[in-house]
């Protein structure tokens, strides 16, 4: 596809990414609405033009919840056939922050590799479209959500690719509140120590986590020079930059993991939302006007077609 | 003269990798410490420097698993256990991946006090899903828990001696996973006893066996599962009852899985365990808190007497020499 066809499909796909959430959020009065807000162009660049994956042959309906790994459970298996299934000289994508998962799926939906009704699964007990979704769920092929746990899981996973010498990338997309926990600073530390240059970690600096405003509840910031002193590569772009994402996901590798901090706005595109501030995390209609005033905003919202 | 081994694992593991290049070794700043310096040596490509980042270290152990090999976790058992619990949890066990965990100084092997003793590590390993729990008593078992763990699917834990460990089993009767060792056959009370505890319950059998004491003395190097042939067998074989002797907290660790096994299997006999009770430890040499947490062979020899009813007149000098570590020995890397 030309470039300039590209950034116009990833756009209709970070479109239809609001839209879902937002008709799902409407519809189950309550949703991960501002998460779909602040990175749906991410994930719209990451599966229209960053991530190295195959197709499946044809869009997947979610399978129902078929038990835990363990000994002698011959059905289980990981999401990772939405993304093409794993080869070596493919990427792998791990999505950390697994609150992001309504985001997930229904960017997994208007890139055509998970069917259309499949949100309807959300949620669902018994389905494997979970809420804060595991290995199991659509897209996803590692068990993260612990937050903090993805980004290691993804340096072991680059770091067996470079010993056996296979070209395929890991792909993490993280939140900025991860970058409160020990944990990550250890991982990034391990990167810069053994020189992975074949991670590379989009962040939705959106300044939002549970309580409120990250600055107001243990600040993080000056991210992008706290995250090359600890040896990252780090590149700082508009998170709803289609080609400011895609470009900066092109660099060259240099010997250092790649971080692209996405600055993010967690009201785009859903103005009325900015009046809840600075309680973003999950959103929970108060009264009937309030859930009137988003049915209003899904109905006038411009339906792309594939 | 029992044979003691000077560093088993250090030599053992540089000839078992030799022929496993899917092997790796993660180490976090206590390599030496944990007797993984000669694999680091003999195979730098393959040795893994995770610095005192345990959290990461267990998570990339997961991730290295996915591309399709198979990480040595060499770190002391508390950092394991305490330190990188979730990490363990939902990295390694929860997706049932064959990260193979070596847990050093466990229960008080170490006079680095309650910061390194590992005394709860058997019952935080034992509670998750799809997670083996192994235990190494001598050199003999030091020397095969590496096929052992190797030969299980899934994620196993491994409580680990280093430095000068005695050969109490013969070097071509490995450790098989599963299966208790039955040592003496007896009537009148079933022992059983895992790691550095069965050696003091070798003391103390012998001299009770001499006293016309029928001691059916089990040795467990597997604490989960713990549904092994001949199991309900051996602790019904005492008549008096079982007594259970570990180098960790009752709570957790051999004694409850002995005691819920009776249970389970309608053995209705008293079951006394022996073991560090609701208690952290504190630095000190081995026999000396072995003595004060009642994890000897002289404790042994009491709660066999209070289980028979009967004293028996044996005393300290009766039992053999117990043996003495120096705290800085030349096989440790430092004193701890």
């Amino acid at each position: 596809m030309p470039e300039k066809d590209l950034r116009i499909e990833a756009q209709r796909v970070a479109d239809g990414i609001r839209r879902r959430v937002l008709e799902h959020t409407v519809r189950n009065d309550g949703g991960y609405l501002s998460q779909a807000c602040s990175s749906a162009e991410i994930l719209a660049a990451l599966y229209t033009s960053v991530l190295r994956i195959e197709m499946p042959s044809a869009p997947i309906a979610p399978r129902p919840y078929a038990g835990t790994p363990a000994p002698g459970n011959a059905g289980y298996r990981t999401g990772a056939d939405f993304n093409g299934g794993v080869r070596d000289d493919l990427d792998r994508f791990i999505l950390s922050p697994t609150h992001y998962s309504l985001v997930l799926y229904a960017a997994l939906i208007e890139t055509g590799r998970m069917t259309a009704d499949g949100l309807d699964k959300f949620n669902v007990d018994g389905s494997s479209v979970e809420m804060i979704g595991a290995e199991h769920s659509p897209g996803m092929e590692v068990m993260t959500g612990s937050l903090g746990q993805g980004l290691a899981q993804g340096v072991g996973m680059a770091l067996g690719r470079r010993l056996k010498g296979v070209p395929g990338r890991v792909v993490v997309m993280m939140s900025d509140g991860e970058f409160q926990i020990g944990m990550t600073w250890e991982s990034i530390q391990f990167m810069a120590h053994h020189g992975l240059d074949n991670v590379l970690v989009f962040v939705d600096v959106n300044g939002q986590q549970c309580d409120g405003v990250v600055d107001s509840v243990m600040g993080v910031e000056p991210l992008d020079a706290r995250i090359a002193s600890f040896g990252g590569r780090v590149a700082v772009v508009d998170g709803h930059d289609i080609g400011a994402l895609a470009g900066a996901s092109s660099l060259a590798p240099d010997g250092r993991p790649l971080f692209i901090l996405a600055r993010t706005d967690p009201c785009r595109g859903v103005d009325i939302m900015r009046s809840r501030a600075p309680k973003l995390h999950y959103l929970r209609f108060k009264c009937c006007g309030d859930r009137k005033a988003y049915t209003d905003l899904l109905a006038a919202w411009p339906t792309g077609e594939r | 003269m029992m044979e003691t081994v000077s560093r088993p694992h250090a030599t053992n593991l540089v000839r078992w990798a030799a022929a496993r290049p899917q092997v790796l070794v993660l180490s976090a700043d206590l390599t030496s410490s944990c007797e993984a310096d000669g694999f680091r040596d003999a195979y730098p490509e393959r040795f893994i420097s995770c610095g005192i980042a345990e959290q990461n270290m267990m998570s990339v152990a997961g991730g290295l698993c996915r591309e399709g090999f198979i990480p040595l976790v060499h770190t002391f058992a508390v950092f394991i256990c305490r330190r990188a619990f979730d990490q363990v949890a939902m990295s390694v066990a929860y997706p049932n991946l064959p990260v193979k965990m070596f847990g050093f100084l466990p229960g008080i092997t170490t006079p680095g006090g309650a910061t390194h003793q590992a005394i709860d590590d058997i019952a935080l390993m034992r509670a998750l899903p799809n997670m083996t729990v192994l235990e190494t008593c001598d050199a003999t078992e030091v020397e095969s828990v590496l096929d052992v763990a190797c030969a299980v699917p899934g994620p196993v834990y491994v409580r680990m001696l280093r430095g000068e460990v005695p050969r109490l089993f013969p070097a071509d009767e490995p450790m098989r996973i599963g299966v208790p060792r039955v040592i003496r056959a007896g009537a009148d009370v079933t022992v059983v006893t895992s790691g550095i505890c069965t050696e003091e319950a070798l003391r103390a059998s012998a001299v009770l066996a001499a006293r016309g004491v029928g001691i059916t003395h089990v040795h467990v190097s597997t604490l989960k599962p713990f549904d092994g042939p001949g199991i309900d067998d051996m602790l019904a074989a005492g008549g008096h009852g079982v007594i259970t002797m570990e180098n960790h907290l009752v709570e957790g660790g051999l004694g409850t899985v002995v005691t819920q096994r009776c249970v389970a299997a309608g053995i209705a006999r008293p079951v006394v365990r022996l073991g560090i009770r609701d208690s952290y430890s504190h630095g000190a040499g081995r026999a000396t808190l072995m003595r004060e947490h009642g994890i000897d062979a002289m404790a042994l020899v009491g709660a066999v007497e209070g289980m028979m009813g009967e004293k028996l007149g044996i005393s300290v000098d009766h039992l053999a020499a117990v043996r003495v570590e120096p705290v800085h020995s030349a096989a440790k890397a430092e004193a701890l």
